[in-house]
């Protein structure tokens, strides 16, 4: 195998690091507001996997770049541009049925992927992607079961779900459509093959969209850039509440 | 020979310290017990001991580095290094047989292996693991919810007793 370009690595974990991350903040504002306190509780756990997830990411990164920065220069310095997380993670809250389809979404893709990860030939890489992938099964576990009950619940939390997917599902093209990093990771034996990705992908959506009688919307215009640093509207504001403290006051602790 | 040079103490002596330590949310167990503790070794002349994280983002991981150097500081040591190490990643089945006896006394479930979640059971129908109300040991329980209050646990009920209880969830 060919000398793996460290940069390129270093844009791969990033990426990874960043999806955790954003969602692990937009995931932890429930925290306290959940429609149930079980919820509550499992939306705050769902967040604490995704920053612990997203801090060993990050440190990995850190170690990789080619100037010396730390995971938290990482996750609080950087500028909009710099992140490249998918859009999907960074779409506002909304309702609780926003949140729940976002995570749903995000936890089909995500399962598989981790799961693929565990093999790469990147030891750091298959190292935190089999610390996480337990945890993600978890997740995938909850969010599948909510979508079935909610969706196949009352005709008002049907139509909360089925409004969600139709705002949600335009951000989903974006998952397993690789770029020219992804083709390179794959090259390299340390990215997987996307489109097998998505074949899990779709056929877990289909099996849970079918038990919860909800419809994917067709002829979605897929939007996409999250990856190449071009993020949609809510990713600014979310950027200005997570990094506030560091920007106002750099190198506060606790 | 270097620790008998040194009048260092011995890795069994070491070992037996850190398992006074007890898990900052479960006090009834130790780090030791947890399976946290992975590794005590020497290099030079300090002590190198090497923790592992339960879940990625478990906040407990921070208290139980401080707890151990300071547990290792009280005896005398004072030159520690704590190292955390992802892999290989941390499984409920490093929990000891001593841990898993404590949790039920204190009235938490231990975790019944191979019950790791395939993120499938609302699709498969697979079963949840067969575990009994510590309290009453009524097996007629249900689970209110797989995430409770630390990230290693399960919420569950006892249709019995009627009594909420936790269940260390398999990982």
């Amino acid at each position: 195998m060919t000398q793996v370009d460290q940069t390129q690595l270093q844009k791969y974990a990033l990426r990874l690091g960043d999806n955790a991350l954003i969602l692990g903040q937009q995931v932890s504002a429930w925290c306290g507001h959940a429609p149930a306190l079980e919820e509550d509780i499992a939306f705050a756990n769902v967040a604490l996997d995704f920053i612990g997830q997203a801090t060993n990411w990050l440190t990995y990164a850190a170690t990789l770049s080619p100037k010396e920065t730390t995971a938290d220069a990482l996750a609080f310095l950087r500028d909009e541009r710099e992140f490249s997380n998918v859009l999907l993670v960074e779409q506002p809250n909304g309702d609780f049925g926003q949140s729940l389809m976002r995570q749903f979404l995000f936890d089909c893709w995500h399962y598989p992927l981790l799961k693929a990860l565990t093999m790469s030939s990147d030891t750091g890489i298959a190292e935190i992607a089999n610390k996480s992938v337990k945890e993600v099964a978890y997740h995938l576990e909850r969010s599948s079961d909510l979508i079935i009950r909610l969706g196949g619940g009352t005709q008002t939390s049907h139509n909360i779900m089925q409004t969600a997917l139709n705002s949600l599902w335009r951000f989903t093209g974006e998952l397993c459509a690789a770029d020219d990093l992804d083709m390179l990771m794959q090259a390299q034996g340390i990215g997987p093959d996307l489109s097998e990705i998505n074949a899990e992908f779709q056929d877990h959506i289909d099996k849970v969209f079918e038990r919860a009688t909800l419809i994917l919307p067709d002829k979605t215009l897929m939007r996409s850039g999250g990856k190449a640093g071009i993020h949609s509207e809510a990713m600014g504001r979310l950027l200005a509440e997570m990094q506030y403290l560091q920007r106002a006051h750099p190198g506060a602790e606790w | 020979m270097a620790q008998q040079i040194l009048n260092l103490p011995s890795d069994a002596q070491i070992w037996d310290w850190l398992d006074k330590v007890p898990d900052p949310e479960i006090p009834v167990v130790s780090v030791v017990d947890l399976g946290i503790v992975r590794n005590v070794a020497w290099e030079d002349n300090s002590l190198i001991v090497e923790i592992t994280p339960t879940y990625s983002g478990c906040p407990a991981t921070g208290v139980i580095a401080l707890d151990i150097e300071t547990a290792l500081l009280k005896r005398g040591l004072d030159n520690i290094k704590i190292r955390s190490v992802l892999s290989p990643a941390w499984t409920t089945s490093w929990i000891s047989q001593r841990g898993r006896e404590k949790l039920k006394a204190y009235g938490i479930v231990p975790p019944v292996e191979g019950d790791t979640c395939a993120g499938m059971i609302s699709l498969t129908g697979a079963k949840l693991a067969e575990i009994d109300c510590p309290r009453c040991e009524s097996s007629d329980i249900e689970r209110i919810s797989q995430f409770g209050s630390t990230p290693c646990k399960a919420s569950y009920r006892c249709k019995s007793c009627l009594e909420p209880f936790d269940y260390f969830k398999a990982l």
